[in-house]
């Protein structure tokens, strides 16, 4: 059963593997997935620790419902102490990873140490063994996976993989599976490469016995009709991601210039409808792939159809590399999109830090803080399209002044870079934002920045308030499991009743990840998703597990808190620019230019952001400061960490 | 009851790869999820994008049928399929080795060949899949779907050529 498989602890200073079971105590306190994981990283990175170090531990795992019935069962989490901020590390990735290392018994790794040599793990049917890796360093992505394929002599196995970026310790490199699954933020494909461990490869057999198979069945026949009814996921499964990008676009949501606009022009090329006219002309008619068990098939495959690398296959691009390689550095051609999309994806790292930690060094361009000395006379113009290229592989080989610092992420590299360039990047906890802009939104502003691994989307943010759903919607939305009666708002341009949205999607998403599956299957998109009411059922049915929807929101707080304890002993403080929740004085200060009527001219209010982190602490249960009040930590049975457990 | 004649109509083209029928195929028949042992797989080709799932066929001359020294496989013709009987099945493996679609696997774990028994009806990995990459359908109507989708094609192609005549003209 799924409550069987094991965690794995493997030093690769000295090669020493331990195999424990997990216990059915800690199960219920932490789940798995990422909120083990947060449980994990707290108790076996020292405080302090250099992310790059040996001592950082890297813990890669699969959810509580991994390989099980519960609609889409995909996903793979990676945590770490990140590179990028020194922060928390955490990056979740779909694709077929997570389900091959449950076959193969095992939910956990947490792997410690530093090999001596590069080495990959091959872990088969309850075994794990390090093997030399010498013939797949300097690989790209895919050509590491092939040839761990063939070399083992299996096609089926499916492997966690950095490539050329994590090897060269790009503070953004990404860990990778399949040809575009991307576990993207916050660098743990640096931390991987610290370790020398370029790939983790698992193939398995073994039986996860569904406690009531027949109510299992039943039970996700009808999930993936709730799911697959919901409008946006159906446009999901046309268009992909693109079509938010197209969608937040219109309205004015979006970020370019690295901040300067919050919609781009004459951008039809790289419409979500001229995205997909490529793909099917390069692919046919059917050209939309899924991730294990999915029936939203999000994920876009093509053929880059013209110029130098014309007939390449590729999958997505996704929102981010819109973002990446066209919005931000304003850049307008598919094709530019197409490469760019494929070049992060061989090289793994992560697009979304990529074209914005780029589009910043463009403003700088244009500003003179950045010249042509620093640029090694390339003309880093927003708009151009070749620079941009170009800057993307002389960052992931550290090529020239410029490449080599942008590669340490922004925070060191606005130190490098000094003057004022640091005012002009857009991060929170030293971690880019999303290719949106937040500044008529201020729900989606307080998410990103109080998200625990830096400015994120996929931590809290309540993209449902988008939709101006009618209050008595949304009461019955966010006053379950736990009792809500405080204010709510329809309005997205509001600030009150925002602080509980944001908090109750903190706890939905926690839960999502600790169980292993998609956020397009929850209430993140869609107003009529599976939450917590649902989650019961299908938990005991796979599982065997009975827990209330209460108690599974009452184990995402719990996880939540433990990331809030890891970045509060790493110097987490309130309103620190580079470890606080706190956002770039670009938000408080500069009007959108662009935009819908009720988007234009917009700035986040700084009293009544600071009201909203209050509330919101209030409802976390931390102090003005931002830390744990002693009866919080008492509630959540978390007043002995770290404890040990595992 | 009356010869049903259904067959699993697959269309590769349609299939996203997600490997569901497998977990549910599984699931359903051995009440784990564990995708060595399923029926159907996805065969994939993930650097061209290929995703191509291969189940028994249910030949009417079926090689496996033929093979069996001890007379273990029969066909069934109420659901039109091949069945195997495990109270007289030796184990030999002669059916996985002859039949030409690898759709009769042998369960290491068990130690028993399996197959595609098409649920008896209700073929899970149809119901479950939502693009209808896997169908099961009455066996003359695989080709008549076919015929219709070759005609699109010819008519487009007519289309096209007499756009292109007018423009001449």
């Amino acid at each position: 059963m799924a409550l069987n498989r094991k965690i794995a602890y493997i030093d690769l200073t000295t090669g020493k593997i331990d195999i424990k079971p997990i216990p059915l105590d800690v199960r219920r306190k932490f789940l798995g997935g990422r909120g083990l994981d947060a449980y994990l990283l707290y108790n076996y990175a020292p405080k302090g620790c250099d992310p790059l170090g040996p001592e950082n531990p890297l813990i890669v795992s699969g959810g509580i419902l991994t390989a099980t019935l519960a609609s889409a069962t995909a996903r793979t989490h990676v945590m770490a102490k990140s590179p990028l901020g020194g922060m928390l590390g955490s990056a979740n990735m779909g694709g077929f990873f997570a389900p091959e290392l449950a076959w193969a018994g095992f939910h956990h790794l947490v792997i410690k140490g530093k090999a001596e040599k590069p080495v990959y793990l091959w872990i088969k049917n309850g075994k794990i063994e390090i093997r030399d890796a010498k013939h797949l360093w300097g690989k790209t992505t895919t050509e590491a996976q092939w040839a761990i394929r063939e070399e083992l002599g299996d096609d089926d196995i499916k492997s966690l993989v950095i490539g050329p970026a994590g090897e060269n310790l790009v503070r953004f490199a990404n860990v990778m599976t399949g040809i575009k699954n991307s576990g993207g933020r916050t660098g743990m494909g640096a931390v991987m490469g610290s370790k020398n461990l370029k790939a983790i490869a698992a193939r398995g057999t073994m039986d996860i016995k569904i406690a009531y198979p027949k109510e299992a069945l039943e039970f996700n026949k009808r999930f993936i009709e709730q799911i697959t009814s919901a409008k946006v996921n159906q446009t999901q499964g046309t268009l992909g991601t693109p079509f938010i990008w197209g969608a937040t676009n219109s309205w004015g949501g979006v970020r370019c210039r690295n901040f300067q606009y919050n919609q781009e022009l004459y951008c039809d090329e790289i419409e979500p409808e001229a995205i997909d006219d490529a793909c099917a002309e390069t692919m046919g008619p059917y050209h939309m792939a899924g991730c294990f068990g999915c029936q939203v098939h999000c994920r876009a495959q093509y053929k880059i159809p013209t110029g130098p690398y014309a007939g390449v296959y590729d999958e997505g691009p996704e929102y981010t590399s819109q973002g990446a390689f066209c919005g931000e550095p304003d850049c307008r051609s598919l094709e530019t999109l197409l490469v760019g999309n494929h070049l992060v994806d061989q090289f793994g790292m992560d697009n979304l830090e990529t074209g914005s930690i780029i589009s910043w060094a463009m403003e700088l361009y244009e500003l003179g803080i950045l010249t042509n000395k620093e640029t090694d006379g390339l003309d880093l113009r927003f708009g151009n399209d070749e620079a941009l290229l170009e800057m993307v592989k002389r960052i992931c080989f550290r090529e020239g002044w410029l490449g080599n610092t942008l590669a340490e992420g922004g925070i060191i590299a606005s130190e490098k870079i000094g003057k004022n360039s640091f005012d002009y990047l857009i991060q929170v906890k030293g971690v880019s934002n999303l290719h949106s802009d937040e500044r008529a939104t201020p729900a989606l502003a307080l998410n990103i920045a109080t998200a625990s691994r830096g400015s994120d989307h996929l931590r809290s943010r309540p993209a449902i308030d988008l939709y101006h759903l009618p209050v008595d919607v949304m009461r019955k939305i966010y006053s379950s499991p736990v009792p809500y009666d405080g204010p709510l708002s329809s309005e997205h341009t509001e600030y009150i009743g925002k602080p509980w949205q944001v908090f109750w999607h903190e706890n939905c998403y926690m839960a999502v990840d600790c169980l292993g599956i998609c956020k397009y299957h929850t209430t993140f998109l869609g107003a009529t998703l599976p939450n917590f009411e649902d989650w019961p059922k299908v938990i005991h049915y796979n599982t065997g597990l009975e827990l209330t929807p209460r108690e599974i929101w009452d184990v995402a707080e719990r996880c939540n808190m433990m990331e809030r304890l890891f970045n509060l002993r790493e110097g987490l403080q309130r309103e620190d620019l580079k470890k606080g929740d706190m956002l770039n004085h670009r938000y408080f200060d500069e009007p959108t230019r662009r935009g819908a009527p009720d988007v234009v001219g917009r700035v986040i209010d700084r009293e009544k952001f600071k009201k909203m982190v209050d509330e919101l602490y209030e409802y976390k249960g931390l102090d003005k400061n931002g830390v744990p009040k002693p009866e919080t930590l008492k509630r959540l049975g978390l007043e002995k960490e770290p404890s040990h457990l595992l | 009851m009356e010869p049903m004649g259904k067959v699993l109509a697959i269309s590769p083209e349609k299939c996203t790869g997600c490997r569901l029928c497998e977990l549910v195929c599984s699931v359903f028949h051995d009440g784990v999820s564990n995708a060595a042992r399923s029926r159907i797989k996805v065969v994939k080709w993930e650097s061209e994008g290929l995703y191509i799932p291969m189940s028994c066929q249910q030949c009417q001359d079926a090689p496996c049928l033929i093979v069996c020294p001890v007379k273990a496989i029969s066909r069934d013709e109420n659901l039109s399929r091949v069945m195997v009987n495990h109270n007289i099945c030796i184990g030999c493996r002669s059916c996985v080795t002859v039949c030409p679609f690898g759709a009769m696997g042998f369960n290491v774990i068990d130690r028993k060949n399996f197959k595609c028994d098409l649920c008896d009806g209700d073929p899970q990995c149809v119901r479950f899949c939502e693009v209808k990459a896997v169908d099961y359908v009455d066996a003359d109507r695989v080709a008549v779907a076919k015929k219709k989708a070759a005609a699109e094609k010819i008519t487009a192609a007519q289309r096209q050529a007499m756009a292109l005549e007018s423009e001449v003209h």
